[in-house]
Order: structure tokens, then C-alpha cells, then sequence
């Protein structure tokens, strides 16, 4: 193995040097892949928190959707006689905080609701109070984080998947659809869903996809899961895989029914059980494969790396404009603290 | 208008764990979300890990071999010589790849610690580093447009601080050196070398030096003990430590193996023999264990310290609960103006005191000045009394010059009447008569002699000739 020749730190002055990294052999075995180890069990320690948000017009389907996702009753739904609920006149979010567990590994799980989203007759600018929500979150924990003294761990309440529920028109998509998904997509990762998708057929179900993707094309709204975020060449083809198939066809059921003798979550129908996890049925499994088993991870970095840096960047450079007076001060002290 | 998401759980204490405040719901099936930390861990092998290792030792002490032997490999083959005239930290990086982890290790060594005469900047320079690298993760921390996630982490993770075997105790520069270390890095105490001690011996010296590093107050590493699997292991290694290291790469024959060891000619040391040292012990806790938590540690607890500080020394201060941005931006607004009335005022006092120097310096010369003119005029009055006297004696010459003549003309006159009427004048008589005017003369030429100009003396010698010819022409 070669050596990259070092660069020697001057006299007295310690300097940082890291010259081109020198690969290195290893005469045997180290343990250094016990780190893995490590950190798989320090972060079942601390636990997860997922946050997610689910929006659409009502009567789409949404709470049993999450409550399907989840397998609990996560969220109430609207149509239940406790809830005297009419629609509102604005849009209101209400989020709900559960704690769930499977196999040691702890997960917070906030689940916010936007009752009275495109329920008015007039819906210009439903969608400021969801876009406010949002970045009063990535506020929230900007604030934490600028602090001088600041907690081991931040609660992290930013919302890091938006789930999209798309009216089974079969047509196209609409203006309201349009327009939210091209603002929230900036901001949040946005997973559009073609709710009750039991009202379509297969090949109904593939052309109205189709025109769905070359809608959001044409608008250049890139829902999750982005392309210009990927670098890995095997992530693009798995992700090139699930954008063919999004939005995902999807229909929600809490209630089991006896299929071939198997207790299976699905709907009854005098036509037939939709069964909710099979895929031929619909395209359930899918989405929480997406959003829980395989992508997790990846929609949180992403909210952390992402969306929440351009917040970030965007408010910082909001403040320094407006606290900018015409005096220059000293070029260094400047470059650090206007940082700030 | 819409009213924020509640039940948030609350704020935290310390937030390690997830809050038991929420509501904690029964699953009905697999959900599947138990493969996250898998997700985690895979997301983090495809990064890559960053460890960086310093060790501080003096010269010779076994730390380079150490590192070749902890992790397998060659890694320098370098050897310092023991002239430095300062402690430089020589740091270098590598690409270590075992299975599918691939690990960034970056080893920072101390050269000349410990070998100059005057050790009392010594571990200056190391403090000095680890700040350097706090500073530098701070400074992409509080960058407008930063790139954390792909940030190469060189903060230092943990310090091996080799100790030598002397059997004795600590050497005053240990102590300092650790005591003004602890709260900036792990510290894990290594006796490097160890098998020049004897076993009952290192018994004594460890505790010895535990004993001592307590009563100073020095914090080093405490491996941790808070989860259930690998506290045990760790609360036996906190008592093993320091640990007695030796190092080598060379192979040695043992019974019917190869084994990594050092010869002697009294016998072989064992590097991988629990028996013989401690450098199982020590590969074990540093990697295979608690590697994951040295690095935690650096970050949540010594680089936030190092943040808390050097934010507050920039004068930013948290301003209760309700804590914005902004008023972030005012602190900084507020010092800016004051740090540029602080330079406004230093340039007007510069100015000041610039023509304050140039006033001081005119009034000299003008001094200067004044004392010339006044030299020349005394100088010039000087030469006008000295024309003046001239002058006046020139007169005066001149006045007797008119005299001379005219009495010149008289006795001329006067001979050349005698001369006609008697022309048996007797010399002498001429002589006579000549003599006392002559003698007046002669007396007049002396006394003019006294001042004789030019004129003066043609005078005279008109005089002497004409006398002369006088005597001629009586004759």
C-alpha cells in the first residue's frame, strides 16, 4: 500500500491535516464491524419518532388509512357518533401522539390530520395553514438547535412524509391537487395516494396513473422520492421502480373478514373481499413498505437534511436582511456572526 | 389560526429516552416499522464511520506500534527523532475496509512530547488541536449553506494517553497534561511498554496511578455501564484500567502457532495473551465496544461543552424560553455597532494623536528656526561692528595720509626755496631740518606702520625714494 506523503504541521502550529486518505490493508480480523452492533443497539435504546401527515378532502378515507398503516386505531374517524364534528370552516390540523412498539424497537408516531381541507366551497389558500404547520415545526426545532445550551436529543416534530390523497376521478389531477402538491413538495416530502381505489378498475387504475405522472411532470413537482437528492446508482433503479408505480392505488380497512379460512384486513363488498394486502387487490402493501419497512430512514434524512436546511438557509438569510444597516463592520467578525 | 399540534409529549429530561407520557398503543399486527435501526445502520454504512484516535505519549513510549498492532496493519513507518524543539501534532488518515463497514480512522500523534528541556508549553499545542477541531465542525455548524451530513468528522473521539512504566507514579507533565485534557476528550490512560513491569508490580502502579488521577480531579473515560449488555464487561474494564500495553507486529512461534509477540532471551510476551498484558482488554473496549459511544460522547458532551463556551465568550446568550432567531441577529446587531463605535473612536483618537505629534513637531522647528535667524542677526551685527571699526580706522589712516601730504608739500616747498636762496646748504642742516620733519615722518611711518595697508606702504616707499632722491639732488 502507498502512502500519500504527509503534509508535516508547521513548527509550534498545530494544523489539522488530512491529506488523501491512504487505504490500508488488514493483516486480520479487527472487530471495527462491531460498530454496526453498537449503534443498532443504542438507537433501539433512544427510539424513533415518525411524524406524518395525512391531507385530503374528507370522506377519502384517511383516517382508516393510518389506522390501517399502523394496525390501531391511531387516529379517530370522522364519521364516528362521537364526533359532532362538522366541517370546519378552516382548515384545522390536529395532531395525535402515540407510542407504539414491535420486537424492542420504541417508535414515536405523530399523526396529523387536516379536517376541512378542500371541503369549502371556496378553497383558495387552504393549504397556507398546512404549509404554516410545517414551518412552524422546522421553526421549532431551529430554535432548539441554535441555543447555546441545547438538549442531548431534540424533539424532532417535523413532519417527514405528507400523504396526498388524490380523489379517484380517473380523469386528471385537479387544480386544488395541482396546487398544494407544487408547494408542499418544496417544503416536505410529499407521497401522493389515489384514495378508494376500489372504484377503479385495473386498467382505469394504470391510465389514470399514468396521466397523473405526466401532470406532475409537466407541473415540475418532484414528490418523493426525489431524484435530484439520490448519489447512489443503486438507489436511483430501486427508486426509478417505485416512481412507475406512484401514486399508489390504495384502499383502507380496519375490519377482518374470513378469507379461505385466514382472518385478512379487507373490505366486504357484495361483489367480493378487497383484500387490503394483497397486492393484486391494491397497492397497500406498497405504500407501507415505502413509508415504513424500507424508506423510514430515508424520509427522515431527507426531512433533516433537505427540506430543513433549505428552511433553514432561508430564514437565517430572511433575518440578515433584516437586521442589515448600511454600516460595514470588520470583514471576519461579519463572515462568523452573520452566520448566525 | 390553527391551533399548533398538541401532545407533543412534553420537553425532556436529557430525552434519551421516548416519553411514557404519550399514549402507548397495542399493535394488532406487524406493522414492520422493528426494521428502522436496520434502515439506520445501512444508511450509515453506506457513509462510511469516522474515528479519529490521538495519542499523546513521549517519544519512543510504543505508540505507533500500538496503533499498528490494534488495528492489524502498517500503518507509518517513520520513527521521530528525539531534537523537536516544540510538540507538533503529525495527523493522518485511512481507508479501512473489514466485511462492509468502511472506516474512515484518522491517527493523530504527538511528536516531541515530553523531549524538549522546557516542558512547559507542552501540551499547549494539543489543547490547541482539539480546539481546532471543534472550531472547524462549529464553524460548518453555523454556516448559512452547510453540508453536515457529509462533513468529514475530525474532532478527536478519543485520546490515548500513554504513561511511562516506571513504576513509580505519574510525572508531573502527565498530570498537567491530562488535567487540562479531560474536559475536551476521552481520555484512556495506556502504561505503554508494560512488560518492563513486573506483575505484582503493575498491580501497585495501576492503583498507584488510579489513586492519583482521582485526587487531582482528572476525568478520564468511564466505560459505560447503562445498558444491559455490555455493562457488566464494562464496569470489569473500568477497574482494569490503565491498561498495560504491549505492542508488536512480528510473529513468534508459540507451541504450534503464530502468535504476535515480542522475544526476549528470557522469554516472549504475548501480545494477544491476557496473561501477559492488557492489549486484548484494550481492543476490545476501544473497538469492538464502545467505539459507537466514544463517539457520542464527543459530540454531545465535550463538543457541545466547547460550543456553549466559545458562544458564550462571542457574548450570545440564550434569553429565557422564548428564545428566537432573531434576537440572535439583534445581539449581533447590537455588538456590531458598538464594536464600530469602539473603531470609530480608536481612529479618532489616532487622529487626534497624529496631529497632536504634528503640532509638537512644527513648534520645534519653529524653535529651531528662530534660534538661526537670531544667530545670523547676532552674527550680522557682529560683522557690521568690525566694518565699522575698520572703517574708522581707514578714516583715520586716511586723515593722516592727507596730513602727511600735505606737510610733504609744505617741505618741499620750503627746500625748494632753501635750495634756491643758499645752495651751500649744509646737509646736515637738510639733514636736520629733514631730520625732525624726516624724524616726524620716520615717527608717522612707524606709528602708520602699525595698521600698514597696501596704500600705506606704497606711501612709504614713495617717501623713502623721495627722500632718497632728495639726498641725491642735495648732494
Amino acid at each position: 500500500m502507498e502512502e500519500q506523503p504527509l503534509q508535516a504541521a508547521q513548527e509550534g502550529a498545530p494544523r489539522d491535516v488530512v491529506p488523501g486518505k491512504v487505504g490500508c490493508e488488514l493483516f486480520g480480523y479487527v472487530g471495527i464491524e462491531a460498530v454496526l452492533d453498537q449503534m443498532r443497539i443504542k438507537t433501539m435504546k433512544t427510539g424513533f419518532e415518525f411524524n406524518i401527515m395525512v391531507v385530503g378532502q374528507s370522506g377519502l378515507g384517511k383516517s382508516t388509512m393510518v389506522n390501517t398503516l399502523f394496525k390501531s386505531k391511531v387516529s379517530c374517524k370522522a364519521t364516528t357518533p362521537r364526533h359532532e364534528e362538522r366541517i370546519p370552516k378552516t382548515v384545522q390540523l390536529q395532531s395525535v401522539t402515540h407510542v407504539i412498539e414491535e420486537k424492542g424497537v420504541k417508535m414515536k408516531l405523530t399523526v396529523t390530520d387536516t379536517p376541512g381541507f378542500g371541503d369549502q366551497i371556496n378553497n383558495e389558500n387552504c393549504w397556507d395553514p398546512i404549509i404554516k404547520y410545517i414551518n412552524e415545526q422546522y421553526e421549532r426545532y431551529l430554535r432548539e438547535e441554535i441555543l447555546i445550551s441545547r438538549k442531548q436529543k431534540i424533539p424532532d416534530t417535523r413532519v417527514h412524509s405528507c400523504v396526498y390523497f388524490v380523489p379517484p376521478t380517473g380523469h386528471w389531477l385537479r387544480p386544488l391537487d395541482l396546487e398544494f402538491m407544487r408547494r408542499l413538495s418544496k417544503i416536505v416530502n410529499v407521497v401522493p395516494v389515489i384514495a378508494k381505489a376500489d372504484t377503479l378498475t385495473l386498467e382505469e387504475r394504470a391510465e389514470f396513473k399514468q396521466r397523473i405522472q405526466r401532470d406532475l411532470k409537466a407541473h415540475g413537482i418532484s414528490i418523493y422520492p426525489q431524484e435530484d437528492f439520490e448519489e447512489d446508482p443503486d438507489e436511483r433503479i430501486l427508486n426509478d421502480k417505485i416512481r412507475d408505480k406512484i401514486p399508489f392505488a390504495v384502499v383502507g380497512a380496519d375490519q377482518e373478514h374470513q378469507v379461505n379460512g385466514k382472518r385478512i384486513l379487507g373490505r366486504k363488498t357484495k361483489w367480493g373481499i378487497i383484500e387490503v394486502e394483497n397486492p393484486s387487490h391494491c397497492e397497500f402493501p406498497m405504500l407501507r413498505d415505502l413509508l415504513i419497512r424500507s424508506h423510514l430512514q430515508d424520509l427522515k434524512d431527507i426531512t433533516h437534511n433537505m427540506h430543513y436546511e433549505s428552511y433553514r438557509v432561508r430564514r437565517l438569510n430572511e433575518s440578515n436582511r433584516l437586521a442589515l444597516s448600511p454600516v460595514n463592520g470588520l470583514q471576519e467578525k461579519d463572515e462568523m456572526e452573520s452566520n448566525l | 389560526q390553527c391551533p399548533a399540534s398538541k401532545s407533543m409529549g412534553g420537553k425532556g429530561c436529557g430525552g434519551e429516552q421516548i416519553e411514557e407520557s404519550c399514549r402507548s398503543l397495542s399493535l394488532t399486527g406487524h406493522v414492520g416499522f422493528d426494521s428502522s435501526p436496520d434502515q439506520l445502520v445501512n444508511k450509515s454504512i453506506n457513509q462510511g464511520f469516522c474515528f479519529n484516535i490521538l495519542c499523546i505519549g513521549e517519544t519512543g513510549i510504543g505508540k505507533s506500534t500500538l496503533i499498528d498492532t490494534l488495528f492489524n496493519t502498517h500503518f507509518d513507518d517513520r520513527v521521530a527523532n528525539h531534537f523537536q524543539p516544540n510538540v507538533r501534532l503529525k495527523a493522518q488518515t485511512y481507508d479501512l475496509h473489514e466485511s462492509n463497514v468502511r472506516l474512515k480512522l484518522t491517527i493523530v500523534n504527538t511528536v516531541g512530547f515530553g523531549d524538549q528541556i522546557n516542558k512547559e508549553d507542552s501540551y499547549q499545542p494539543i489543547v490547541d488541536y482539539i480546539d481546532a477541531q471543534f472550531e472547524a465542525y462549529l464553524q460548518e455548524e453555523l454556516k448559512i449553506k452547510r453540508s453536515l451530513y457529509s462533513y468529514h468528522d475530525t474532532r478527536i473521539h478519543v485520546c490515548l494517553y500513554f504513561i511511562s512504566p516506571t513504576g513509580h507514579s505519574l510525572k508531573t507533565l502527565d498530570l498537567l497534561t491530562m488535567k487540562n485534557l479531560d474536559s475536551k476528550v476521552n481520555i484512556i490512560p495506556v502504561i505503554g511498554k508494560a512488560d518492563t513491569i513486573s506483575k505484582t508490580e503493575l498491580q501497585k502502579f495501576k492503583i498507584k496511578l488510579m489513586s492519583e488521577l482521582v485526587s487531582n480531579g482528572v476525568q478520564i473515560y468511564q466505560f459505560p455501564t447503562d445498558d444491559e449488555t455490555i455493562s457488566k464487561i464494562n464496569a470489569t474494564m473500568n477497574g482494569h484500567l490503565p491498561f498495560a500495553v504491549v505492542g508488536s507486529l512480528e510473529e513468534v512461534k508459540v507451541g504450534n502457532k503464530m502468535v504476535k509477540a515480542r522475544q526476549y532471551p528470557w522469554g516472549i510476551v504475548q501480545v494477544e495473551n491476557e496473561h501477559h498484558c492488557d492489549f486484548v482488554k484494550l481492543r476490545e473496549m476501544l473497538i469492538c465496544t464502545n467505539m459507537e459511544d466514544l463517539r457520542e460522547q464527543t459530540h454531545t458532551r465535550h463538543y457541545e461543552l466547547y460550543r456553549r463556551c466559545k458562544l458564550e465568550e462571542m457574548g450570545f446568550r440564550d434569553t429565557g424560553p422564548e428564545n428566537k432567531p432573531v434576537s440572535v441577529q439583534e445581539t449581533y446587531e447590537a455588538k456590531r455597532h458598538e464594536f464600530f463605535g469602539e473603531l470609530q473612536r480608536k481612529e479618532e483618537e489616532m487622529r487626534q494623536t497624529f496631529v497632536q505629534r504634528v503640532k509638537e513637531k512644527e513648534a520645534i522647528l519653529k524653535e529651531a528656526e528662530r534660534d538661526l535667524q537670531a544667530k545670523f542677526e547676532h552674527l550680522k551685527r557682529l560683522h557690521q561692528e568690525e566694518r565699522m571699526k575698520l572703517e574708522e580706522k581707514r578714516k583715520l589712516l586716511e586723515d593722516e595720509m592727507i596730513v602727511f601730504s600735505k606737510r610733504k608739500a609744505a617741505t618741499e616747498l620750503l627746500q625748494a626755496q632753501a635750495f634756491a636762496s643758499t645752495p651751500t646748504v649744509s646737509l646736515k642742516k637738510d639733514k636736520d631740518r629733514k631730520k625732525d620733519p624726516g624724524f616726524r615722518l620716520e615717527i608717522l611711518c612707524f606709528d602708520v606702520k602699525n595698521q600698514e595697508t597696501d596704500q600705506e606702504q606704497r606711501e612709504r616707499e614713495k617717501l623713502e625714494r623721495e627722500r632718497f632722491t632728495h639726498r641725491e639732488f642735495q648732494k
